[in-house]
């Protein structure tokens, strides 16, 4: 990672009006998008886009030649191109022609990856951004920090310094007022402006219509009032039929500002006279840059359904935190490194590729059901084939996938740092590791890994078994939970057996984008585990649940090993997380609780993978409630506690931010215990708690219930 | 129950735009007038009022109404609208569950008067009002208009530091008037 790019996050994270704003932003949006959704079912409108979106993408080029005809029949000219430079000079010799001087926009993002203001400026032409956020950001010579709110880093202040500066002395920073300056200012612009350009957030085939989405007013005027109209339009922005818009109307204002229709919505499927009479010129410009290569690919083709309404960045707990400066292009945000990798390079994504913490929060907003987490991987996955691995990163996973090696080096370290182990924590590390005791003390590594504990638990011998998988924080420094989870199954007459073969789960590999190694790892634990029949394979970590039931196929997949594929099926199906297998036990009435308890007020912090890859919320909530707690639930309770397994070594600075707001609502719930189904969120926030000083318990579910049951 | 109009004026009040309901055409037109009067409509820059030509003139008398308002015009330029305090139309349809009216807006006048001036008095039928999306989009017709508006509420913009701010390139007000019955004449 270069140091300009960490150096640009610390800017981000220590600019108090961008994580204010926000920050702010974020939390009222959850808010207000859910009750813009009331009454719309917002599964069935997104897989609706997904289907119509996801036809387009498979049909661009004749999409692409139906709307050129049907615009063209109704007197527009389309220009169609894959080179961005020919988009430019198709443009400026319109311009030219015409005797354009002045320009007018109205937001256009395709305009804006292509550069488009600045070659036309170099060439003499005034271009005027009319959106407030646009204008502002071009003012200041910025770029956009946001998809949709381009100019949410700066406050009023600033913008009336920027106004002050570049338009007119003595602004002041009153927002109402400012608004009003720049009503007046820009109106003069509208009013003699030469050509007006905008975007489209759609394109019908069938009609061959624009829809063009604004609040402001600004894109009525820039195409009523400019002589010439060139819309630049991604293809895919190409919908098959007029009905397609529906769906996409009815999502985008929700999703991308919590409203149920933005102020103007345009429809325009031809040239309209000018305010003299004479017919306006329509120039729609249909550019590729990449689209169709895009849509071709079998995994990225998806990315085409984005609508562009930025609720991945609203949800999105690291973009809250750093803002869309830091990605350094066009679009920013989840989808933007994905778009970015395409429309500019794959290796413009390197570094803001690994700003993603694969929360999956994200894939239940995304209105065109993107798998935003998972493209930003398999970006990580072509990265890591082109770069190769360092000779570094071959090292720690031969070491990790050496159990005991790996258990006696930690073990080593750890006792070579006995003076910095307190009761069960590790505090301080000196020199290059003290960032991450910095924000979070770590666990002390286990005595003896579960492993070697294993067969000196006693057990009575059951025909029903169960096979434990640990995972590495289990194994090596909570080996307390395996052994609640072993202890909890025998009383469900369940024996449990640990397949010693058993390795590291591939998900610090695959999520390094390592995909060979994770692959060795995925065939050394299907051998471990199918080897004895068992009924079930347990694991107490959400993480490795979904390596284990999910990922050791897609890595296959991914890899084209299709000779491993029965075997990761066979092993998938007998996979179970522990509260659902808890849950169905109970029910079943081979597990109850102890009788008339009440335990108090606890909250329950929902692990990434287990709500969003698995989906378990629920089961681990009635688990508690069943047991004789009260559930007090906390405020965000799905965000992420800024673990992502290695994510928090190598970026701290977001994981830590993230962490405190995690430890701050859970405080709020004045709960004094908060419970959780992941060792490495407990590894999280208990590191948190201890350094925060605060007194509230973290538990995994396991070790709660384990007390709890008869 | 609540009444589809009910839900239009729920949701469109819910974005800043007034709504009113009027039995017949001259009552509409009485309330128009008095409210370009009090609006302070003169005969001068920055104070006209224009009206883009709409069914609802039809069997109104324009000259009359041109002098009971001075700065009134029925000739919609450029220049006018862009010198007008107020500017009135005729929409289409309303759709009530997002409080919108839409508008075949190919005509320049239309286009003009409700965007340059700051006050947008829109007439709508209340026979056109629809409930929802789909209803509105079975009856527009892209193919015989090159231009369909959709407009919902005033002018807006929450860009500077997300403070919503209304009347930003477009209308900061919208007056939105109902009229049940249009053959009536004054």
């Amino acid at each position: 990672m270069r140091k300009e790019f960490r150096e640009s996050i610390n800017t981000a994270l220590h600019n108090p009006n961008l994580a204010g704003a926000l920050g702010r932003f974020s939390e009222a949006y959850r808010i207000s998008r859910e009750k813009a959704y009331e009454g719309i079912d917002f599964e069935a409108v997104r897989t609706q886009i997904a289907d119509r979106k996801g036809y387009a993408a498979s049909h661009l080029d004749e999409l692409a030649e139906r709307f050129t005809q049907q615009a063209e029949a109704r007197g527009a000219k389309v220009f169609r191109t894959d080179d961005p430079a020919k988009v430019r000079e198709y443009i400026l010799e319109l311009a030219q022609q015409n005797g354009v001087k002045s320009v007018v926009k109205s937001k256009s993002m395709a305009s804006e990856e292509i550069h488009l203001n600045p070659y036309l400026e170099k060439a003499g032409i005034e271009v005027r951004e009319t959106d407030l956020g646009e204008w502002i950001v071009q003012l200041a010579k910025q770029t956009p920090s946001h998809m949709v709110m381009p100019a949410i880093h700066m406050t009023k202040e600033e913008v009336a310094d920027v106004f002050s500066q570049e338009v007119e002395a003595g602004q002041m920073p009153d927002i109402p007022k400012l608004v009003k300056f720049a009503r007046g200012k820009l109106r003069t612009r509208f009013l003699s402006a030469g050509m007006g350009i905008t975007g489209a957030n759609i394109a019908v085939a069938e009609t061959g219509s624009l829809v063009i989405i604004t609040n402001e007013g600004n894109a009525r005027l820039v195409t009523t009032l400019p002589k010439i109209h060139v819309a630049i339009v991604g293809i895919e922005k190409l919908m098959s039929d007029f009905a397609d818009v529906v769906p996409v109307l009815t999502a985008l204002p929700r999703s991308a500002t919590a409203q149920l229709l933005t102020s103007y919505v345009s429809i325009i499927s031809g040239p309209v006279p000018n305010t003299d009479g004479t017919p306006k010129q329509l120039h729609i410009i249909l550019m590729d840059n990449r689209r169709t290569e895009m849509s071709q690919d079998p995994k990225f083709k998806q990315a085409l359904q984005c609508i562009r309404c930025a609720s991945c960045l609203n949800v999105c707990p690291v973009f809250r935190l750093v803002g869309g400066h830091v990605f350094g292009k066009i679009y920013t945000g989840g989808i933007g490194t994905i778009l970015t990798a395409w429309f500019d390079a794959l290796k413009s994504s390197d570094e803001i590729q690994s700003l993603c913490i694969q929360c999956g929060n994200c894939t239940q907003f995304c209105p065109g059901k993107i798998d935003i987490p998972g493209l930003i991987l398999e970006l990580r996955r072509r990265l890591a084939v082109e770069k190769g691995q360092t000779v570094a990163q071959k090292a720690i996973f031969s070491v990790v996938n050496n159990r005991r090696l790996f258990h006696s080096m930690l073990r080593t370290a750890s006792l070579a740092q006995k003076p910095l182990k307190k009761d069960g924590f590790i505090r301080h590390l000196p020199f290059f590791l003290s960032d991450m005791t910095e924000f979070r003390s770590l666990p002390a590594i286990a005595e003896v890994p579960l492993r070697d504990k294993f067969p000196k638990i006693e057990q009575p011998e059951q025909t029903e078994k169960a096979a434990f998988y640990s995972g590495c924080l289990i194994d090596f420094a909570y080996p307390e939970m395996g052994e609640a989870v072993v202890k909890i199954l025998n009383k469900a007459g369940i024996e449990v057996i640990f397949p010693e073969g058993q390795t590291c789960c591939g998900a610090p590999a695959r999520y390094s984008g390592a995909y060979e190694v994770a692959a060795q790892n995925a065939s050394d634990n299907i051998n471990a585990l199918l080897e004895q029949e068992v009924k079930y394979v347990i694991s107490a970590c959400p993480t490795c649940t979904v390596a284990l039931k999910h990922d050791f196929i897609s890595t296959f997949e991914s890899l084209g090993q299709t000779d491993s594929l029965p075997g990761a099926r066979a092993l998938a199906a007998k996979v179970v997380d522990f509260s659902t297998l808890v849950k169905m036990l109970v029910d079943e009435g081979r597990l109850t609780f102890k009788e008339g308890q009440q335990l108090g007020k606890v909250t329950y912090h929902d692990s990434c993978h287990l709500k969003r890859t698995l989906n378990v919320s629920q089961q681990p909530r009635e688990l508690l409630t069943k047991a004789g707690y009260e559930i007090s639930e906390m405020y965000e309770a799905d965000m992420c506690c800024g673990m992502g397994g290695s994510y928090s070594l190598k970026m701290p600075e977001i994981s830590a931010p993230i962490l405190e707001r995690k430890l701050k609502n859970i405080k709020e719930t004045g709960a004094p215990l908060v419970v959780m189904d992941c060792p490495g969120c407990v590894m999280q926030i208990r590191g948190g708690m201890d350094k925060d000083g605060a007194e509230i318990k973290v538990e995994h579910t396991a070790q709660r219930l384990a007390e709890e049951l008869e | 129950m609540t009444s589809i109009f009910d839900t239009f004026k729920l949701r469109a009040e819910a974005v800043s735009a007034e709504v009113h309901r009027f039995p017949h055409k001259p009552a509409a037109l009485n309330f128009i007038a008095h409210y370009l009067q009090q609006a302070g409509v003169a005969d001068s820059p920055q104070s006209y009022a224009v009206w883009a030509d709409c069914p609802f003139l039809r069997g109104v008398s324009k000259q009359q109404l041109a002098e009971q308002i001075p700065g009134l015009n029925f000739e919609v330029t450029r220049e006018r609208a862009a010198g007008s305090k107020v500017g009135i139309s005729q929409l289409d349809w309303a759709m009530a569950n997002t409080g919108s009216l839409v508008q075949d807006a190919a005509p320049v006048d239309r286009r003009l008067v409700s965007t340059l001036p700051n006050i947008h008095i829109a007439i709508v039928e209340t026979n056109r009002l629809l409930p929802d999306m789909p209803a509105v989009f079975s009856k527009i017709r892209p193919e015989q208009t090159n231009y369909i508006s959709f407009i919902t509420g005033p002018s807006r913009t929450a860009d500077i530091e997300r403070v919503l701010t209304i009347g930003v390139h477009g209308p900061e007000k919208l007056i939105i008037v109902f009229v049940d019955d249009m053959a009536g004449v004054n």
